[in-house]
């Protein structure tokens, strides 16, 4: 018997009111594999994560994530995903020890120490687990958001883009150690991104969001060649600003 | 099944602990905690030595309005030890991550309730070291009675807190003044420092549903006859069953409503 798929999603819709922010979206994601979610700003990018998440309630639709409707099952699932977003703090008074700590307990992490000391040499923030989260610079909070996306060792990881405010290397560093991470733990990644060139890197599979709809999908080097562009980036851009040659 | 619930008291453990390393974080915060019900005994106790010497009332027992007084702090604190450190996670904007883990509101509550328990022996343990240092006021000669009047009005500050919390969630950090407006509107009628007898029929009906009213009828029973008043104490009991149900459905009722328009992500300063 086959592994079932790590996200399963059916006619998936989010209205608030007369305003539609996710209509009629349909994908699937196999384990081990890197989806992107593409879109401009209000396309509803964070509004499907939220929702893979449970944080948010669609107003139609199923999710089936790692086999369980996440909707019936829903704590079963949180134990086994994760997520990171710029948009979501951690506890500012907090140091990134005791917020990773707590983050342990709460995902029941065996051995968090280990798993604790382990992250903060991956991730470079061996010198900051004594300091308060909120006195941490923009790029070391991503990375320390990083350390609590995957202190549990997730099977499906979500990022919101995770490489916002890191410097160019880090930035590097940090995508070629997800890109370990997925291959050698076979967990699935699903990356809402600006970063172009991040996308092209890491993802075996992209959606292109549009007002909250699928305009397109398929792997970047395909997307590029069916729009008879260079980069991903100018597929992006023509989608974003509706040239006729879409 | 014992995993489940073995799983469930790990995460509120692991909440206990977040806001541990709060207290434990900030000296003032755990000073504060302390210097607000001490200085309501200073006043209370100065009032109580000039009542007690020109009223036959308070001089039937001196240490009445003291016991009031460190018992509504109980309440107070109660409360306030579910709702302000509620208030926490938004402003950290912590709340997608926590419930994006594995946490349910209902353990969260716990978590609460936990917490605020520790805050309200450190703020009214010291209040009452003081009161018997300078006042000469023993309040836990009241024995078994104080346990019963303590867990009465600290249940009933946290029906009030996760109220305070579920609106929160619900209208957002605008509404962090209900937190200390809430127990101020039942407080005239919870007959704190007089008999509820005072009070106009109307106030009354409404006094009589307040559990705290029963409680501080009981303390007065207490220090005034020296009798033990368990219909009250059963009657507060009850109420507070109904009152923290009620809590409970509130603020998992706005968790619910949250996570339908979005809120978990975006509530915060």
């Amino acid at each position: 018997m086959s592994a079932p798929a790590a996200i399963e999603v059916t006619d998936l819709s989010k209205r608030y009111g007369a305003v539609t922010a996710v209509a009629s979206l349909s994908f699937a994601l196999e384990g081990g594999q890197v989806l992107g979610l593409l879109g401009g700003n209000g396309a509803g990018k964070t509004t499907t994560l939220a929702m893979l998440m449970g944080l948010l309630l669609p107003t139609t639709g199923t999710i089936r994530v790692l086999g369980e409707d996440l909707l019936r099952h829903r704590y079963r699932v949180l134990a086994q995903i994760n997520f990171s977003s710029p948009y979501v703090d951690l506890p500012h008074r907090l140091t990134v020890y005791q917020n990773l700590r707590v983050y342990a307990g709460l995902y029941g992490v065996p051995d968090s120490r280990m798993r604790i000391r382990e992250l903060a040499r991956d991730l470079d923030l061996e010198g900051l687990l004594d300091r308060p989260y909120g006195r941490l610079s923009a790029g070391q909070r991503t990375r320390a958001s990083l350390a609590k996306a995957l202190i549990n060792r997730p099977r499906l990881l979500l990022l919101d883009e995770p490489t916002a405010s890191l410097d160019p290397d880090t930035a590097d560093r940090l995508r070629s150690y997800l890109r370990d991470y997925q291959k050698a733990s076979g967990a699935a990644v699903v990356l809402a991104s600006h970063n172009m060139p991040e996308v092209e890197r890491l993802c075996d599979d992209v959606i292109m969001l549009r007002h909250g709809q699928i305009f397109d999908r398929g792997r970047p080097a395909d997307l590029i060649a069916k729009y008879g562009r260079e980069t991903l980036e100018e597929v992006f851009l023509d989608m974003a600003r509706g040239r006729d040659q879409l | 099944m014992r995993g489940a619930n073995s799983a469930a008291m790990r995460r509120v453990g692991a909440m206990i602990e977040r806001y541990f390393y709060l207290l434990k974080g900030s000296w003032p915060r755990v000073i504060e905690l302390a210097y607000w019900p001490t200085m309501q005994i200073v006043l209370w106790g100065f009032l109580s030595e000039y009542l007690v010497a020109h009223s036959s009332y308070l001089a039937q027992a001196s240490g009445v309005l003291l016991a009031a007084a460190l018992l509504w702090d109980v309440m107070f604190r109660g409360q306030l030890g579910v709702s302000v450190v509620f208030f926490e996670e938004l402003y950290s904007r912590n709340l997608g991550h926590l419930f994006a883990s594995p946490l349910r509101p209902y353990e969260l509550a716990g978590a609460l309730f936990a917490i605020s328990l520790l805050r309200t022996l450190i703020g009214s343990g010291m209040a009452a070291l003081f009161a018997f240092w300078f006042y000469h006021f023993p309040i836990w000669q009241m024995g078994f009675m104080l346990v019963a009047f303590f867990l009465n009005l600290i249940v009933m500050g946290w029906s009030i807190g996760l109220v305070v919390a579920g609106l929160v969630l619900r209208y957002g950090l605008g509404a962090e003044n209900l937190a200390w407006a809430a127990i101020f509107a039942i407080a005239p009628l919870s007959g704190i420092y007089y008999p509820i007898s005072v009070l106009p029929a109307p106030l009354q009906l409404i006094a009589h549903m307040l559990p705290a009213a029963y409680v501080f009828t009981a303390m007065r029973g207490l220090l005034f006859q020296h009798v033990f008043l368990g219909r009250p104490l059963a009657l507060a009991a009850g109420l507070n069953v109904i009152y923290l149900a009620l809590g409970l459905a509130v603020f998992l009722r706005t968790f619910h409503d949250a996570r339908l328009h979005g809120r978990l992500l975006n509530l915060g300063e």
